[in-house]
């Protein structure tokens, strides 16, 4: 819906800043959490595969009334050969 | 709904026919007192028998909105207690024939009311008027539970900034969580050239963040506050622009399909003047 024509300016950091608030008061998830769940993860992952952990990225996504967690995980490429 | 029973008491299945919407926030000062005032007056133009309940008890001010404050002698703690009937709390507005206020106790607070008491009340009104409007206090508290216990359908209140929207967020959750949901989203004080020159949240930008139906969008509009000074409800204004979109979200609540009002039409006169101007020379 449009119902009014416009460009964005403080309107648009409300709105960014709110979509971030809104997923956090929805899921009871503190901004500094999602640290703490980030490292645990790639803890958790690094024991099976090789993570890189620099560039793993999580946030939670809204779609609609619902939120997503979505986690971006890139592995590193395997190093030679895997002993059995 | 406009065929009314007669009502036989008790249950909600044996009760009238009976609305109850019920008006809420979670912040306050956004307009909900307003808003109940203003469609139940327009409900009651429409012709339907409205009764309005003011839920804030402690701080009673639908009363004042209404114009209806020197006619008080019952209020909805006494209906509960039994002081009084129901008939003797409901004060009639003489200017539309079929409005009723509930006034609230102003001496006591929320804790003298439970949500059971609320749907006994609404449950006997059912048979007495077509919608009930009640008026919930802002907070998430008692006094909204109390509010919210007996609706038929919840409407939220809430303006174009950032606070309102994030408490909005909270009372839809919270109104999910009760199963009373889904509630239908009003957008107040609407100021279009902020909107336009990118300085207040476009109601479009609302809706994707609260996902939920949009019933009504209310341009802020000085009538309000003149409407409420001498205490007659703005729909009664046919030029106000506030009055004419109280009275839309009025229809769209007894069912009928509205279109939505041009907010850009806002600059009103001055505009027309100007183009006026502009082409005679």
């Amino acid at each position: 819906m449009n119902f009014l024509g416009r460009n964005r300016k403080s309107a648009n950091s409300a709105k960014e800043r709110l979509k971030l608030v809104l997923i956090h008061d929805r899921t009871d998830l503190p901004p500094g959490m999602m640290e703490d769940l980030r490292d645990e993860l790639i803890e958790v992952i690094s024991r099976h595969i090789n993570v890189d952990r620099d560039r793993v990225r999580i946030q939670v996504n809204q779609d609609g009334r619902e939120q997503q967690l979505v986690a971006e995980i890139p592995l590193k490429a395997a190093t030679r050969s895997r002993s059995r | 709904m406009t065929g009314r029973k007669k009502s036989s008491n008790n249950s909600s299945e044996a009760a009238g026919n009976g609305k109850v919407i019920t008006i809420t926030s979670g912040k306050g000062g956004v307009g909900k007192t307003t808003a109940t005032a203003n469609l139940g007056a327009a409900l009651a133009a429409e012709g339907y028998k409205v009764c309005c309940i003011d839920g804030d008890i402690g701080l009673r001010n639908l009363d004042v909105v209404l114009g209806l404050e020197n006619r008080i002698v019952y209020d909805v703690v006494d209906v509960i207690e039994g002081r009084c009937k129901l008939r003797q709390a409901m004060i009639r507005d003489k200017r539309l024939p079929e409005l009723y206020l509930i006034p609230a106790a102003q001496t006591r607070d929320k804790s003298a009311i439970s949500p059971s008491d609320m749907v006994r009340l609404a449950d006997e009104l059912r048979g007495e008027v077509d919608y009930i409007v009640i008026d919930s206090p802002a907070g998430i508290e008692r006094g909204f539970r109390n509010a919210i216990a007996p609706a038929d359908e919840i409407v939220i209140i809430t303006n174009p900034e950032v606070s309102a929207v994030r408490d909005a967020d909270r009372i839809i959750g919270l109104i999910e969580a009760e199963q009373k949901g889904p509630a239908k989203l009003v957008i107040n004080r609407l100021n279009a050239k902020m909107v336009q020159r990118g300085d207040m949240l476009a109601p479009e930008d609302v809706l994707e963040l609260l996902a939920i139906e949009l019933i009504g969008l209310v341009p802020e509009d000085e009538h309000v506050i003149v409407s409420s000074n001498s205490g007659s409800p703005i729909v009664l204004n046919e030029k106000s622009r506030a009055g004419q979109a109280f009275r839309n979200i009025a229809k769209r609540l007894a069912g009928q399909t509205v279109p939505f009002m041009d907010m850009a039409a806002d600059d009103g006169l001055l505009n027309r003047l100007g183009k006026f101007m502009g082409r005679g020379g």
